[in-house]
């Protein structure tokens, strides 16, 4: 025989000798690695998704955005606003088999209170939290809040998983080790291979709710017998995978690759989740040149979203422009007081800034693909209208360090970074990642504005949805002129999938529930 | 010979220390902070400096030090940053990947490139040997995520004979295991096989040309026994080191390869572990990689005893 005939043939005994399973398994590339399984301790993204695998909410918001109730059977609030009572649904179970109790809600609250934003607010203003019964929730609060259902059904980081109450007595700053949940997944943790591969199985005890599922929220079926994530961070090794049929989705699939992947048959580009990305231009607003509101005014009128998107990606289909620092499927979108890009009028503010010649210091992230096309625009285009520009190249692990630095350029510190968070996290002003202006409370850049702290409390306590939509309104107009960031545009992340699959939920978080395969 | 091991063995404490105090402080010194990256897009500086304070990473560098070297003289390597699970655990699951890979790639490259390398020096000047020679320099320059991304187009894409990516461990089948490697370790052992065949060519040639060589022949020595007995014996030595140093340098080439072919091994968790500033894993690795190296670089060195007795004196 010849050698490579004895190879082919060893090649072809080996097929054979493939472990073949009967069950169903669904093969995923995740955007990233689970670097930790614990959703209250760090705000990332993958840990969150995971999350969503084991875990089950009170609430969680349906594929119109509207937040509907999940683990929760029904509630009542109390004709002045104050008192909230939850009663959970029959047949709730976590994975280790015990039934959710009322005092496992309160003691997940009660941990997630402790680290996320919108968290520490319903806790600061609630007097009481507590289990009537097995069943029944009582949440009083100590002054009016119109957000409690916004904040029990927020979809992204932190999100309010429900644990077992053993498990959220841990310390909010101390990772949890055991991932039991009561969600439509049971995380296999001794087939969990950090950086490579995490593992999940159908949760046979799961009790799905009746109504059909829509986005997060309806009923969460588990069609498949078990769940893989294989990390492969090369993406071009991914779509190999993905033609290969070795994996049946890949997330997050990089612009330049799309024309490719839509030459492959039997392959499907779907949006990955229902509201994409705002990519933000995030200025240090308490070191030079960025403190002098006159220059941050000049960059709103610097951006052109259309030439930075277009620079990014050249598919109309997965670039929106929104005159709006709220995302644009949003109930609080509104284009009030919002410029036209306007160079000159830009040129002429940095004229009148009395700008010093102080250099822009970019934190540059190369290997991030939205962030380093639109650092490079940025960096242009800030020559243009008269900015210096020190453009420093890093990788976003030193961009993450460098950005939590309060110190002056000279000294380590920046004047700018860009980043593309989750559209969840953009929607309305008191979850607002980047409009927060509470100073040393506020994202990296530290804004800090009264007139916006005011409004956003006022938006917090109301209740009535026109009032709400009026004082989003409020604070768009004053946030163009604080400038507290600048929206770049809004990004569609894409997903493949082998046509095999179906099922897939148009929701705001990738979920990997209601999937069959064929 | 055992006193000539000891010795060598006595020089390579020195390295490994002087590579823990380095790692040590050039990972303190690169940008990045683990906590930034552990607390997520929505943290606020305080949320950051909690997590800095828990980690230790808020304390003198002097007692960061003590305290990492403390625990590695009692064999314990430290828990990750990020997934807290412990550095020996993350290691021991990715060592069989690397060493599979690490193995077969020397074993393709020692079965191709020494046969190539001897037939090229026995017909010097000839079309083979230009050949050789010429596929050598071109194994040299190409780098190996190109070999690698061509070896998939053809073998994986297009002829379906094997996996795009992944390794299959050896407890789901050795067959399943090998079939996972045969891509990836033919791309990593490009160079190789590159290397080795022009050192081979060269030290055979050398050797071809000695005065015993033309003896043996006139003794009328059969030519499979002069090769053997007196041609490949002495032409070891440098085919031995480069195989060595080679060994030694696919820690590097992993990198890549794992990367390319995503294989869960040592080279990824590497590469993930800078990327996320986990200092106990960078750390542990580096010295493992280091410990690797002096290992290779004294068996090297042991077997020219080995294969020449002059070196023992």
């Amino acid at each position: 025989m010849k050698p490579n005939a004895m190879l082919f043939a060893a090649a072809a005994l080996a097929f054979s000798l493939s472990p073949v399973g009967a069950e169903s398994v669904l093969k995923i590339r995740p955007f990233g690695d689970l670097k930790q399984i614990d959703p209250i301790v760090t705000s990332d993204y993958m840990v969150r998704n995971h999350g969503y695998m084991v875990y089950d909410t009170l609430f969680a918001m349906d594929e119109k955005l509207e937040i509907k109730p999940q683990m929760v059977e029904s509630y009542e609030i109390s004709a002045d606003n104050m008192t909230y009572t939850f009663r959970l649904r029959d047949g709730l179970k976590f994975h280790n088999g015990a039934a959710v109790v009322a005092n496992d809600v309160v003691a997940s609250l009660k941990r997630w209170g402790k680290k996320d934003g919108l968290g520490q607010t319903l806790i600061a203003k609630t007097a009481k939290l507590e289990a009537v019964d097995d069943k029944t929730v009582r949440l009083v609060l100590a002054e009016p809040w119109g957000l409690v259902l916004d904040a029990l059904g927020k979809p992204s980081s932190n999100v309010p998983f429900i644990m077992p109450a053993s498990i959220a007595a841990t310390p909010a700053d101390q990772s949890i080790t055991d991932p039991v949940g009561s969600g439509p997944f049971i995380m296999k943790k001794d087939e969990w291979v950090p950086g490579a591969k995490i593992v999940y199985v159908r949760n046979p005890n799961y009790t799905p709710r009746a109504d059909a599922p829509s986005g997060l929220a309806g009923a969460k079926i588990a069609k498949v017998d078990r769940v893989e994530w294989h990390y492969i961070p090369d993406a071009q090794t991914a779509l190999n995978a993905l033609q290969a049929g070795e994996i049946d989705i890949l997330e997050e699939i990089p612009p330049d690759l799309l024309p490719v992947i839509r030459s492959v048959k039997d392959i499907k580009i779907v949006r990955q989740d229902s509201l994409g990305a705002q990519a933000v231009f995030r200025m240090n607003t308490i070191q030079p040149p960025f403190n002098n509101q006159k220059i941050r005014q000049a960059v709103s009128y610097m951006i052109n979203q259309k030439t930075f998107l277009s620079a990014y990606i050249d598919d109309p289909a997965q670039i929106t422009e929104c005159p709006s620092f709220y995302m644009c499927a949003s109930p609080y979108k509104t284009d009030a007081g919002w410029p036209k890009p306007d160079m000159a009028k830009a040129k002429q503010l940095i004229a009148e800034s009395g700008y010093d010649g102080t250099p822009v210091v970019i934190l540059h992230a190369q290997e991030s693909g939205p962030t380093n096309t639109f650092s490079l625009v940025a960096a242009q285009v800030m020559r243009e209208i008269g900015l210096k520009v020190d453009a420093q190249a890093m990788d976003w692990g030193t961009l993450v360090g460098r950005r939590a630095s309060k110190a002056p350029t000279s000294q380590g510190g920046w004047s700018l970074f860009i980043s593309a968070p989750t559209g969840a996290d953009m929607m309305e002003p008191v979850g607002h990642l980047a409009l927060r202006s509470n100073c040393d409370k506020a994202w990296f850049g530290w804004p800090c504005d009264e007139t916006i702290e005011k409004l956003r409390a006022e938006f917090a306590v109301t209740v009535d949805i026109e009032k709400r939509k009026k004082l989003a309104e409020q604070i768009q107009l004053r946030a163009v002129e604080t400038v507290p960031y600048w929206p770049i545009g809004q990004i569609s992340l894409m997903r493949a999938q082998s046509a095999r699959v179906d099922g897939v939920l148009n929701a705001a978080i990738p979920v990997y529930w209601n999937i069959s395969k064929k | 010979m055992i006193g000539f091991a000891a010795k060598r063995i006595a020089a390579t404490a020195p390295v490994l220390v002087l590579v823990a105090v380095f790692v040590f402080l050039l990972l303190r010194l690169a940008p990045g902070d683990p906590a930034a990256i552990i607390a997520g897009e929505q943290a606020t500086p305080e949320q950051i400096l909690a997590i800095r304070q828990k980690l230790g990473l808020d304390a003198p560098l002097l007692s960061q030090f003590a305290s990492w070297i403390g625990q590695l003289a009692l064999g314990d390597l430290g828990q990750s940053i990020f997934s807290g699970l412990p550095v020996s655990e993350l290691i021991a699951q990715r060592l069989q990947p690397t060493l599979m890979l690490a193995m077969a790639t020397i074993i393709f490259a020692v079965l191709i490139a020494i046969p190539l390398g001897v037939i090229a020096a026995k017909r010097a000047g000839s079309l083979i040997d230009r050949m050789t020679m010429a596929g050598a320099v071109l194994g040299f320059s190409t780098p190996v995520f190109v070999i690698a991304f061509l070896l998939v187009y053809i073998f994986a894409l297009s002829f379906r004979l094997f996996p795009t990516q992944g390794y299959v461990p050896l407890e789901q089948g050795v067959l399943a295991s090998l079939h996972s490697l045969v891509l990836p370790a033919l791309a990593l052992s490009w160079t190789y096989i590159a290397l080795i065949a022009r050192v081979t060519r060269a030290a055979v040639l050398d050797v071809l040309q000695e005065d015993y060589v033309r003896t043996a022949h006139a003794k009328g020595l059969s030519e499979a026994r002069i090769m053997s007995r007196h041609v490949l014996k002495n032409a070891a030595a440098p085919v031995i080191t480069v195989i060595g140093i080679g060994l030694a340098a696919l820690l590097g080439g992993v990198v890549v390869t794992e990367t390319v072919f995503s294989i869960p091994g040592l080279g990824r968790l590497t590469a993930d572990a800078i990327l996320r500033r986990d200092y106990p894993v960078v750390q542990a690795l580096i010295l493992l990689f280091s410990v690797v190296y002096v290992l290779a670089n004294l068996i090297v060195d042991l077997s020219y005893g080995l294969v020449d007795p002059r070196v023992r004196a």
